[in-house]
């Protein structure tokens, strides 16, 4: 029996019910879109035409752009993330491969330390963490964003997985060149270890640029702000009725990781599945 | 997914004297050591001492108050409508979410026509940014101008208050985490669902089951375990770990009626500065995530490998 050929009640309910379920899974997004080209008295008169009849896009942009100042939040967003990553990456590649490749005997107390890392969110370090950040004077700035995050247990174990699967005649080989260790992680283990950071980048950076509760804590004005953040600002700041410079600001703040999404949608969806261990 | 396997010690490399080794291995550790316990270690140790004190940020000193703010949390009317609203939250979104995300992956994963189309359209949420998208839906919610409200209006039904009563303000709040959730469990379920051998469904064909129905029931169900198990645990670890969408929608009201655990401890803490009761908040809350972790390790235990 070839499936394609057969179109029978089925199939058509099938199909019938995946569209539905499309369409109102995108119905947020095709609103976003239409609302961010209203008026405001459009938007109070006919909420369901989807076609504005005046377009006051360049209206509500120009408003979004300038009662924030958007482009320092996505410039923000983008230090805050790209930092993070960097850190991440360098602190926990040569812990994995050590961990991974080196026989030594905390080993085991290490591994432990890393499984309880997995459980413990950020949510649960944020007051002590406020506080010493306090303490030391480093609240609202790029520090206080990246510093807890610069160690990644999920990455440690990520790559961990990752690198004990590589061949050991591949640094054994290295070792009778004559690299040294450092140089074996930085030449050999990296270079093919490219699916799992691409992996880990993926899930890193949709994390940190859609994180609220940390920014929220230790940022209090805008200059620090990253997206998410800033999306609360221009919320108080135009009192949320505005729906027309709200949508447009969500459509701006929200393209970036969309876009990047819908262009290596492959690589999204292995890198999310990959490490759907951590929430 | 990741399988977790941990062989007990590393192999041991012959060119690199054992000495050495430990020496280099601990020398590429060093760095994450010394984060794990500043960043993760010591605020975990220091949120449990600051749950039995009465610190609160700007006064100097604090006393040592054992478990008197465990007693307080246990009267308080807050804390106990958050544990709550939480409860039901993640009662309706985990399941509801695991379920559609299965349907959809069952549906997609048998439909040649769209495949990558659907997949990225129910994928698509999980990608977006949660707070953007929670202020599209606070309008789509909007009790006059909303969308939602006119095309019920239009059939002749008069929609609710969805974020603004206390009586919808949990469900519409559950309606934007299904949706935000959904597509990520999909994605888990359709791995799941590659990986069953073609060959079990021929062998459940000669054994008699003939509907799509039966054919689900003995092959897929069982076989989709591990990965059920695991959708579970993440689905109901996040739902318990709701925010965003509180806090920028709601605040927790109308009324309490949308306090949920980590706003409370929000409020508490970085609010009203309440640093030693919001800790004990946090130790309960740490609390749930191991109890829900150990209830998924026990039952791995006991889950039957097919393959």
């Amino acid at each position: 029996m070839n499936p394609q050929a057969t179109f029978t009640f089925g199939r058509a309910l099938r199909l019938g019910l995946l569209c539905l379920g499309a369409l109102m899974f995108l119905a947020p997004y095709v609103f976003m879109l239409s609302t961010a080209g209203k008026g405001q008295s459009e938007i109070f008169t006919s909420s369901l035409s989807l076609i504005p009849q005046h377009s006051f896009f360049v209206q509500n942009f120009m408003k979004a752009f300038t009662r924030v100042n958007m482009l320092g939040l996505l410039f923000n967003g983008v230090v805050v993330c790209c930092l993070i990553l960097f850190f991440q990456v360098l602190i926990a590649v040569p812990c994995a491969y050590a961990l991974a490749k080196l026989n030594f005997r905390a080993a085991r107390l290490m591994m432990a330390l890393v499984m309880l890392g997995l459980l413990v969110p950020i949510h649960a370090t944020a007051l002590p963490l406020y506080v010493a950040f306090n303490n030391l004077a480093v609240l609202n700035s790029y520090t206080a964003l990246v510093a807890p995050f610069s160690i990644s247990v999920f990455g440690i174990f990520l790559f961990l997985q990752f690198f004990r699967a590589m061949p050991d005649d591949l640094i054994h080989a290295a070792r009778l060149d004559g690299m040294s260790e450092m140089g074996i992680v930085a030449r050999v283990i990296v270079p093919n270890a490219w699916p799992a950071i691409t992996a880990f980048a993926i899930f890193s950076v949709v994390a940190h640029w859609n994180d609220l509760y940390w920014p929220l804590i230790v940022v209090s004005n805008q200059t620090y702000a990253t997206p998410p953040l800033g999306l609360l600002y221009f919320r108080a700041a135009e009192a949320g009725d505005d729906y027309g410079a709200l949508m447009a600001a969500t459509l701006i703040i929200t393209l970036p990781l969309v876009l990047a999404f819908l262009f290596a949608q492959k690589r999204f969806v292995e890198g999310i599945t990959m490490t759907g261990l951590k929430g | 997914m990741v399988e977790a396997t941990y062989p007990a010690t590393p192999l041991a490399l012959p060119d690199l004297g054992a000495a050495r080794q430990a020496r280099t291995a601990w020398l590429l550790a060093l760095p994450a050591v010394i984060l794990m316990i500043a960043f993760i270690l010591a605020p975990l140790a220091a949120v449990v001492f600051l749950g039995f004190t009465d610190f609160e940020l700007g006064y100097g000193s604090f006393r040592f108050v054992g478990f008197e703010n465990y007693a307080e949390l246990f009267f308080d009317r807050t804390f106990r409508q958050s544990l709550w609203n939480t409860a039901i939250y993640s009662a309706i979104v985990a399941p509801v979410s695991l379920f559609l995300g299965l349907g959809i992956a069952l549906l997609i994963e048998s439909e040649k026509i769209g495949q990558s189309f659907f997949r990225t359209a129910y994928f698509l949420p999980v990608a977006s940014l949660l707070v953007a998208m929670a202020t599209v839906w606070q309008y789509l919610f909007h009790p006059t101008i909303g969308p939602i409200n006119a095309a019920l209006q239009l059939v002749g039904l008069t929609g609710p208050n969805w974020l603004g009563s206390s009586s919808t303000v949990l469900y519409s709040l559950a309606i934007i985490g299904i949706w935000q959730s959904a597509g990520f469990n999909m994605v888990l379920f359709l791995a799941g669902l590659t990986a069953i051998p073609r060959d079990l469904y021929a062998a459940a064909n000669v054994d008699g089951a003939k509907s799509g129905l039966d054919r689900f029931f003995l092959v897929t169900w069982p076989m989709l375990g591990p990965t059920t198990l695991f959708v579970i645990t993440i689905s109901v670890i996040n739902a318990v770990k709701v925010f965003e969408t509180v806090k920028t929608l709601t605040e927790g009201g109308p009324n309490k009626s949308s306090e949920v655990l980590l706003f409370t401890i929000y409020q508490e803490g970085f609010v009203y500065l309440r640093v030693g009761y919001a800790s004990a908040m946090t130790v309960i809350f740490l609390a749930v995530l191991v109890v829900m972790m150990f209830i998924q390790y026990r039952l791995l235990d006991r889950e039957v490998h097919y393959t």
